[in-house]
């Protein structure tokens, strides 16, 4: 990293965007007291606490209630803070019942819950938080960013990198922009964000290169996506055909792999799912198998708009095997056949009926 | 807001400044997690084993039966006219309270990267929680020994409130070598593998199958170079009532273990600066 500087106020929540690689956990870390800079100085009043990843130090032999101290007190939280904040905790987290079992036997969702739980409960004057949200489902993060912005309006001052422009857009003030290792700009939130989505959102004729990107779920490491292309390149538009095209390739060999593409608004509402095996069997490939897989929509139903886009494989009904969150930001333009009150905001998609008319009142 | 300027800790971030001072203020920040670090090494270590804490007795036990065969027995090494399974014992409690510590605070970093590299605290705390963490068993296997020194009618004199001193100084020697070999375990990891030979010569350079009293009486204050020989004839000393206070050798011993204390504690916080970016 190399001339970025910057002041934050009490108080203040700022968000750091940028493309993976930017510098963004970086710069985290070296506020967090975590790795030394080669050069340069930074200047902090008030103790940090850092949230880089959820449950750091959670150890699978432990109980649950032995898991809240230990993580608690490698967070920095005293003993006494952890046991007047217990109860509230627990239920934050929804583990009542399992309180004192093993958190090897949680399901994953229930030890991201307890994990984030400990760590939202933390009470430090600066909080520090790296891209957590991306676990859980989506109610609990729903209810993560709740507690965030809980936090942020109760006077703490918050440091919060995220891909999640919605989460950005809502709790921050102030937007840090990093791009290899620099400052792109820094300003007020909204109007970081919007040059930030211009400048990275997919323009037509490009496809998005995903071999060496940051995965969400799964590690790519026995099928990974390689590519993803949009109507060979040309613009999308409400109403006409859509093409989506992945290129893979397999490690090993995967039974029963279905493919899906996910489009959320960036408030990171998902607003419409493409599967694989809603319409087809799932199928088994072979290690070594690079190809590709095309799923042609014939009416595109998305409003017009601009999405965020998910994209993953899987094996089976649950077992990840890659899947990149947020891989590429798209643009649904009005198409032909659009109506103009489409273009206002009339919700996710808009989808023909067959329509039946009658002379008299029908009752069933 | 709650909190008024002025009461705020502030925290300069600048870059690695060579040689830093060890910063026992901030360790004794973070003693309760230095505490809860202990106590999740004690709790997990028996873990989903049949026997339990039984292991801390089982050891040193199984140790004693083996010496006691071959060196006592078979090749009739003398024991100052102590029986030979307490002469042992006595020497094998610290000997594996030391080889314990040692191992664990040498792994102690590599073992816990995901809290290196994801939280800031002191990172001194990683070793001495590894350290600590063989009290319990060492606490556990001296009662034993206890029931042994009735058994054999052993009463201790006067000098067993000399204890504690020695337990310290064998904590201090395995922290003060697990500093250093914590510090170079976390960018060489030869060391894992290095620390094994390392236990078994030091076991045989230390008095524990034999008496230093076999060592010629000139070269005996030498000996104490190896911190764990005054350690254990200390031990021999203060609960069985051995003649002579193993004066010269012990005071060798302590220079030595304070200057790798020191020494280790200085180096750790020089390297500690780049184990986040290098574990």
């Amino acid at each position: 990293m190399n001339d970025v500087s910057f002041d934050v106020k009490r108080g203040e929540v700022v968000g750091i965007i940028g493309r993976n690689g930017a510098g963004k956990s970086t710069l985290l870390k070296i506020l967090s007291r975590i790795t030394k800079p080669t050069k340069g100085h930074a200047k902090i009043h008030g103790r940090v606490g850092s949230l880089l990843e959820v449950g750091t130090g959670f150890h699978p032999e432990l109980t649950g209630r032995e898991n809240i101290y230990l993580n608690a007190a490698i967070l920095g939280m005293r003993k006494a803070e952890v046991a007047k904040k217990f109860d509230e905790i627990v239920a934050f987290a929804e583990v009542e019942k399992f309180i004192d079992t093993p958190v090897k036997r949680y399901s994953s969702g229930m030890y991201v819950r307890l994990a984030f739980a400990v760590a939202a409960h933390l009470e430090p004057e600066i909080l520090v938080i790296d891209e957590v949200l991306a676990v859980g489902d989506a109610a609990f993060q729903k209810k993560c960013l709740g507690k965030i912005g809980e936090v942020a309006h109760g006077g703490r001052t918050v440091l919060f990198v995220s891909h999640n422009m919605g989460a950005i857009r809502s709790l921050c003030t102030e937007v840090i922009w990093l791009d290899e290792g620099k400052m792109v700009i820094e300003g007020r939130a909204s109007d970081v964000v919007d040059q930030y989505l211009r400048t990275t959102l997919l323009g037509s004729g490009s496809s998005v290169d995903l071999s060496n990107v940051q995965r969400s779920l799964g590690n790519g490491e026995r099928l990974r996506l390689l590519n993803i292309e949009f109507n060979s390149g040309r613009p999308i538009h409400h109403g006409e055909p859509l093409a989506v095209r992945i290129n893979f390739e397999t490690m090993v060999d995967v039974p029963n792999v279905a493919f899906g593409f996910g489009f959320s608004t960036f408030e990171g509402v998902r607003v419409m799912t493409i599967d694989s095996d809603l319409v087809e069997a799932q199928r088994a490939l072979p290690k070594g198998h690079v190809g590709s897989v095309r799923a042609d929509v014939s009416l595109l139903q998305l409003q017009p708009g601009r999405y965020a886009l998910d994209v993953g494989a899987r094996a089976g009904d649950h077992g990840s095997l890659d899947y990149v969150a947020g891989c590429a930001q798209l643009e649904v333009l009005p198409g032909p056949t659009t109506p103009s009150s489409i273009i206002r905001d009339t919700g996710g998609v808009r989808v023909p009926a067959n329509w039946a008319w009658s002379e008299t009142p029908a009752f069933a | 807001m709650s909190t008024h300027p002025e009461t705020l800790p502030t925290f300069n971030i600048d870059p690695p400044e060579g040689w830093a001072d060890i910063g026992f203020r901030e360790l004794w920040d973070y003693r309760e997690l230095l505490y809860f670090l202990t106590w999740r090494d004690v709790k997990v270590r028996y873990k989903q084993t049949a026997l339990g804490a039984a292991w801390a007795i089982i050891q040193p036990l199984f140790m004693m039966l083996v010496f006691s065969l071959f060196f006592g027995r078979l090749a009739k090494i003398p024991s100052d006219g102590i029986p030979y399974p307490i002469f042992t014992f006595c020497a094998l409690l610290p000997w594996q309270l030391f080889a314990h510590a040692l191992t664990e605070s040498s792994n102690s970093l590599v073992a816990n990267e995901r809290l290196i590299t994801k939280v800031y605290f002191p990172r001194l705390v990683v070793p001495i929680a590894a350290v600590l963490g063989g009290l319990v068993d060492f606490v556990v296997a001296f009662a034993i020994l206890l029931v042994m020194m009735f058994y054999y009618g052993i009463v201790p004199t006067w000098a067993i409130v000399t204890l504690p001193g020695f337990i310290l100084l064998a904590v201090m020697t395995a922290l003060g070598v697990g500093l250093w070999l914590s510090a170079l375990n976390v960018k060489y990891r030869d060391v894992r593998y290095t620390i094994n030979f390392l236990i078994q010569f030091w076991l045989f350079a230390t008095p524990v199958a034999y008496p230093s009293s076999i060592v010629p009486a000139k070269w005996r204050a030498l000996y104490g170079l190896n911190p764990m020989a005054g350690v254990v004839e200390g031990f021999r000393w203060a609960l069985l009532g051995k003649q002579e206070a193993p004066a010269s050798m012990l005071w060798v011993s302590v220079t030595v273990v304070i200057l790798i204390l020191i020494g280790g504690l200085y180096y750790f916080r020089r390297m500690e600066q780049q184990f986040a970016d290098v574990v």
